[in-house]
């Protein structure tokens, strides 16, 4: 007998991670192939969350399209919102006054923080450090409250409008947004202190997942997972959009593209959005937050009691909504997972002929399978984390 | 010898329902959060009414498992525990068998516990199971080796396997001044022994979901986790005799230092669970093979050596 025929036969096993799993982010499911616990292959399987939302958007008035992207990145609405008034804004060829940018900005830059402490608390959660998620969270439900007083409700904001803003800040809210400025980068610290020089924490992330320059463009990533391998884009800076323009603030970057820069490019652009928000506090002018067309914005409430066409204004404004001229758009904005594109196409109606949402996530995660290959199952759930995928977002 | 089992059973009992208490309460207040409040004194007896819950529930078995193999397994992880409580000295009276190989009973029981890890995973007929069962093994094997190479060297220096020996050396100074490494090394194992973070990769919940016992249910997962609480004990308690000098103190009677010193280093052992990342599988393995290892026997030998030469 030859020593071939002695030697075990061993084969690969499947292993179907999710879509019900503690770590999958929602409803991924990973197919695994497994050699023991090396990865042979990993194949992501996503739909689980598919809602239609593109489809949708063509039966309703643009208005009514607005309440759908909250829906898309469930963790960050506020820029889902942004990404989609600005591009029929773009469309109609209007522009928001500086009061009403300003405050974008501002919610535009709150919800990139809790976006990025819902990332830092999960995956420290998936690596097994459990202490993080609670110090995030204490944050991230400070600026829950913080929503609340401005849409009253914490996940699905529908505050940005076509034309401006649902209402102006109430009463008291710079105070508490101040409040949160000022005691913010303390917070950041305690993270760092738990995770940045921690040995288990830097074994498991530095060298895992590493993407080049070159294959961070070839596979469309975007965000912070492409500046985390040094490349220098962030649409915010580089195709400024609702007056970032105005303020000062450092794209961090990382040098060698694997899960531990990324982390860090994540925790410095906290620290740059709580500037921003600074500024914008400083610098916050006074004046209108809607445009003055009626045909874009409802006109104040003063004015559709007493006068009567503003009243047939409103009521035009509701039951059609805004009417764009005939063609396309593209508006692109910094979303907090990376750029967030909504295509517009506009036959002259009252609905979109077409919506196309060229959405972060989905880019991000494409790459799972190039990544996790030959490395462990741990590493995965790494992976996944880093990649701080929504599932809505994915799937839209 | 009845009186003594019975004890045995209410303490580990008593003891696992208050460890569990006390995990969350720890956990709760490094984490900023106050934890379990409503029933009890600050939430005292919410693990009794947990334990009642886990026995009310039902005992689902799969389909597919192997049966004799999936039932045994809770049995067989929770009697060794059993037999380690007859050689602690909890104080130099109450000790219920004061053997002359009281150090390898311990050890050699608590090994056991792999064996039934091994039957929950590969009975479940769960891959994630039999991931759970394949990790612990792996770590178990490996860390167990300096577990018992740092307890050599204390053993060098008393002459003896018998715990009551290893308290009665310790008049002077307690070992834990002599040999702090095999005391750090024995630390580091112990908590990778008992499969709590950062070496919890075999349940680790974010990948294997619950590990080898996923597919248990009621009262035999709650065998699995009495283990696990009475194994943490067990271990802080051999520390306690190894290098703290066991009941030794002032004033206080000696069972009541004895307890201290078991909860003080299971304090250490939850501290670290919520303040660390989980290791990965290889490095875990690496970490044992390449330095606790070779530490232990440098340790072993250097003690060897000052034993000959002073």
């Amino acid at each position: 007998m030859n020593g071939a025929q002695t030697m075990p036969q061993t084969e690969t096993m499947v292993l179907n991670l999710g879509p019900q799993h503690p770590s999958t982010h929602g409803v991924l499911r990973v197919v695994l192939e497994l050699d023991g616990e090396l990865i042979v292959k990993a194949d992501p399987d996503i739909g689980y969350l598919h809602r239609g939302i593109e489809k949708m958007c063509e039966f309703r008035t643009y208005h009514q399209c607005l309440p759908l992207t909250d829906r898309i990145d469930y963790l960050a609405g506020s820029a889902n919102n942004l990404g989609f008034v600005l591009a029929v804004e773009k469309l109609l060829g209007v522009e928001v006054p500086k009061r009403g940018q300003y405050i974008r900005v501002m919610i535009a830059e709150l919800t990139r923080i809790s976006s990025h402490l819902f990332w830092l608390g999960t995956h420290g959660h998936d690596l097994g450090a459990m202490t993080p998620l609670f110090y995030a969270f204490r944050e991230r439900e400070k600026l829950m409250d913080l929503f609340e007083m401005v849409w009253g409700g914490r996940l699905f904001p529908c505050y940005f409008r076509i034309g401006g803003l649902a209402a102006d800040l109430p009463e008291g809210f710079t105070d508490q947004v101040w409040e949160f400025v000022e005691t913010f980068p303390k917070k950041i610290e305690d993270y760092e202190n738990l995770l940045t020089h921690n040995r288990i924490w830097i074994a498991r992330t530095k060298g895992v997942g590493v993407m080049s320059p070159d294959e961070v463009l070839d596979w469309g990533w975007s965000g912070p997972m492409a500046r985390g391998s040094g490349v220098d884009w962030d649409l915010r800076r580089d195709n400024p959009y609702s007056r970032y323009e105005d303020f000062d603030f450092v794209v961090p970057l990382g040098s060698n593209g694997d899960t531990y820069d990324r982390y860090l490019v994540r925790m410095e652009e906290m620290r740059q959005s709580n500037r921003i928000v600074r500024q914008v506090l400083e610098n916050l002018p006074s004046g209108d937050i809607n445009v003055a067309d009626p045909r874009v914005a409802l006109p104040p409430k003063e004015r559709v009691y007493n006068n009567i066409e503003a009243l047939i204004n409103h009521f035009l404004i509701i039951e059609e909504g805004v009417i764009p001229p005939v063609g396309e758009v593209y508006q692109a904005i910094e979303a907090p997972k990376g750029e967030l594109g909504f295509y517009i196409a506009s036959d002259g109606t009252g609905h979109p002929l077409r919506v196309k949402i060229r959405a972060p996530s989905f880019a991000n995660l494409a790459a799972l399978g190039k990544l996790a290959k030959g490395r462990l199952l741990s590493d995965l759930i790494a992976l996944i984390g880093t990649m701080d995928i929504v599932l809505a977002d994915v799937d839209r | 010898m009845i009186v003594a089992l019975i004890g045995v059973i209410a303490l580990v009992s008593v003891n696992a329902l208050f460890l569990i208490w006390m995990e969350r309460k720890v956990a709760a207040h490094i984490q900023l959060r106050p934890g379990p409040m409503e029933v009890g004194y600050h939430g005292a007896l919410q693990t009794v009414a947990d334990a009642l819950k886990l026995m009310g529930k039902e005992l689902i078995t799969p389909d597919e498992v192997d049966r004799p193999v999936y039932l045994l397994a809770p049995i067989i992880i929770f009697l060794p525990v059993l037999v380690l409580f007859l050689v602690i000295p909890f104080s130099p009276n109450l000790i219920i068998r004061d053997l002359n190989v009281g150090i390898l009973l311990i050890f050699a029981f608590s090994s056991l516990t792999v064996l039934s890890i091994l039957m929950a995973g590969w009975s479940s007929n769960n891959k994630y199971s039999v991931f759970g069962a394949i990790r612990s093994i792996a770590q178990n094997i490996a860390y167990e080796i300096p577990l018992l190479i740092t307890a050599m060297s204390i053993i060098l220096m008393v002459g003896s396997f018998k715990l009551t020996d290893i308290v009665a050396a310790q008049d002077k100074v307690w070992f834990v001044v002599i040999q702090p490494l095999a005391f750090l090394l024995y630390i580091i194992c112990a908590t990778a022994e008992t499969n709590r973070a950062p070496f919890d990769i075999p349940e680790a919940e974010s990948e294997l979901v619950a590990g080898f016992h996923t597919e248990y249910s009621g009262m035999r997962f709650g065998l699995f986790f009495l283990a696990e609480y009475t194994n943490m004990f067990v271990v802080s308690a051999v520390a306690t005799v190894l290098f703290l000098g066991g009941w030794r103190g002032w004033i206080l009677p000696p069972v009541v230092w004895f307890l201290i010193k078991v909860y003080a280093i299971i304090f250490l052992i939850m501290w670290f669970r919520w303040t660390f990342p989980r290791l990965r599988f290889d490095q875990l393995i690496t970490f044992a093979w390449k330095v606790l290892i070779p530490l232990a026997f440098v340790n072993l030998l250097v003690t060897a050596l000052a034993i000959k030469l002073f």
